[in-house]
């Protein structure tokens, strides 16, 4: 992206009507790696890459549990991720502990939206630079919502978001008509596909640098863990969505 | 100065005569009340039992005969409260967050030993108005034995082997010390097992409900282990 005037602060309009600042933070979330989410009827599904800085680094966890019922995949600046976390975990703690129940999902995305809209309204901050992709079951049913740093959020049957999301999101346009009936293992295997559209031709996907998290009706949230995704990832070469259509 | 002896009382009744009639109001509004039960918690190698009547009362009448007293606070430890129950729920309410923070902050569950002792500065901190509780904390140690932590209303805590609260606690410890440990036992047979500690649970609850008006319904134990936790439910004397 090249430099444009106007774009010094975030209480400046540039005469198209465009708040670059805001757009810069949206092209932070581009270039942190893949996440991706899915929901059927029942589950949702959580699937992101991991980067590792070096060979001698750990990779970057990019899934969080914010509650039982809840969980974000980020991307962007981790570190600001790091405080919206904190934040929407403080926030399902008071209200766990004024209502004895679980936070209403949509109504927690709106508080981290209002937070974030905040930033793009002040001279002397910044917007956050991360993209969340929220997963959480309430009684109003089964959610995906994607929060921006623009302050602006939606709901998705399945969305992608970081680099080369645009491949994932094609895939999930074939196949997201198939989601809402899916089992969960079949959500997995899909969420796994798409995330291997967007890997580059010389990397390949084992699980040491993919993260998968679950979270049902009658499941908390929980990490797949090493052997779980090992065997998930052999079963990806014989994965045909084709034949899940012959089953309906 | 100087007031001899035998002149005191004289002396005080004519200095302030508006205090030689005072009588005791009794009848002030109090925040406690005392909600009654018992709870006891044994450790054993490998295992930790904890046991509560589920009988509420307030005074002479019965508020619930399925109350629990018991409360699982992470995998390894349980948190049992004899004295006012709403005491108990604010307490349990306020462990059970903490609890929650502490393991998205170290990504791991608390240690019994860890909780123990938050719940003794918890405890403190409500000094100058106390938490009407009289607790036992039961859990498995870094070893998976079981330890029992026993408390006063303010905090002060030790270790036990095992520990009685709550209104039926100088019936029930007694027959404890004397099966459990031996004390004043003729023939000093401790016993061992899992189930022969079970059973003497049972009958400690049992003698306790037939003399203390205040225990009785059901008694619910848990039983911690590695493995998971197991509860079973007894009946007691129902008057």
């Amino acid at each position: 992206m090249l430099k444009h005037l106007y774009d010094t602060d975030c209480v400046t309009w540039s005469p198209q009507g465009k708040l670059f600042q805001v757009e810069y933070a949206m092209e932070a979330v581009k270039q942190g790696s893949i996440c991706l989410g899915l929901k059927s009827s029942e589950n949702v599904v959580l699937c992101s890459l991991k980067r590792q800085p070096s060979e001698l680094a750990g990779y970057q966890e990019k899934q969080f549990k914010i509650d039982d019922h809840m969980a974000i995949a980020i991307a962007g600046l981790t570190a600001d991720a790091r405080v919206l976390c904190k934040y929407m975990r403080t926030e399902c703690l008071e209200y766990k502990y004024t209502y004895e129940s679980h936070h209403p999902v949509g109504r927690l995305v709106f508080k981290v939206a209002e937070k974030s809209q905040h930033k793009t309204q002040s001279g002397a901050k910044r917007p956050y630079g991360v993209g969340l992709l929220v997963a959480g079951i309430d009684p109003n049913g089964v959610h995906l919502f994607e929060t921006c740093p623009s302050g602006n959020y939606y709901e998705y049957k399945c969305q992608a978001i970081g680099s080369r999301s645009q491949a994932a999101r094609t895939y999930f346009e074939s196949w997201f008509h198939l989601f809402e009936k899916s089992t969960l293992e079949q959500l997995v295997l899909h969420g796994l596909s798409a995330i291997k559209k967007a890997i580059m031709e010389d990397e390949e996907l084992n699980e040491k640098n993919v993260e998968v998290g679950i979270l049902g009706k009658n499941l908390k949230f929980t990490h797949l863990n090493a052997q779980e995704l090992k065997d998930y990832i052999a079963k990806l070469e014989g994965f045909n969505p084709n034949s899940q259509i012959q089953q309906e | 100065m100087y007031i001899p002896v035998n002149d005191m009382l004289k002396h005080f009744k004519q200095d302030a005569p508006a205090m030689a009639n005072i009588t005791h109001k009794s009848d002030q509004w109090s925040p406690y009340h005392d909600n009654s039960g018992t709870v006891l918690a044994v450790g054993i190698p490998g295992a930790v039992i904890v046991a509560g009547d589920t009988r509420l009362s307030n005074g002479y009448n019965i508020l619930s005969r399925d109350a629990t007293k018991l409360s699982q606070l992470t995998d390894k430890c349980v948190l049992a409260t004899a004295g006012q129950y709403a005491d108990f729920i604010a307490l349990r309410k306020f462990l059970q967050q903490r609890l929650q923070l502490y393991e998205f902050q170290n990504e791991v569950q608390a240690s019994t030993e860890t909780v123990a002792h938050l719940l003794s500065r918890e405890l403190y901190s409500r000094r100058f108005f106390p938490y009407y509780t009289f607790n036992l904390l039961a859990g498995l140690d870094e070893n998976n034995h079981g330890v029992v932590y026993g408390y006063d209303a303010i905090g002060s805590y030790d270790q036990m082997t095992y520990g009685v609260q709550g209104s039926g606690q100088e019936l029930v410890v007694a027959v404890l010390d004397n099966q459990l440990k031996g004390y004043n036992k003729i023939n000093k047979t401790i016993p061992q097992t899992r189930e022969e500690i079970l059973d003497i649970i049972l009958d400690c609850f049992s003698c306790a409900a037939e003399r203390d008006i205040h225990t009785g319904d059901n008694v619910e134990i848990l039983i911690i282990t590695a493995a998971g936790t197991e509860r079973i439910v007894k009946p007691l004397r129902k008057d």
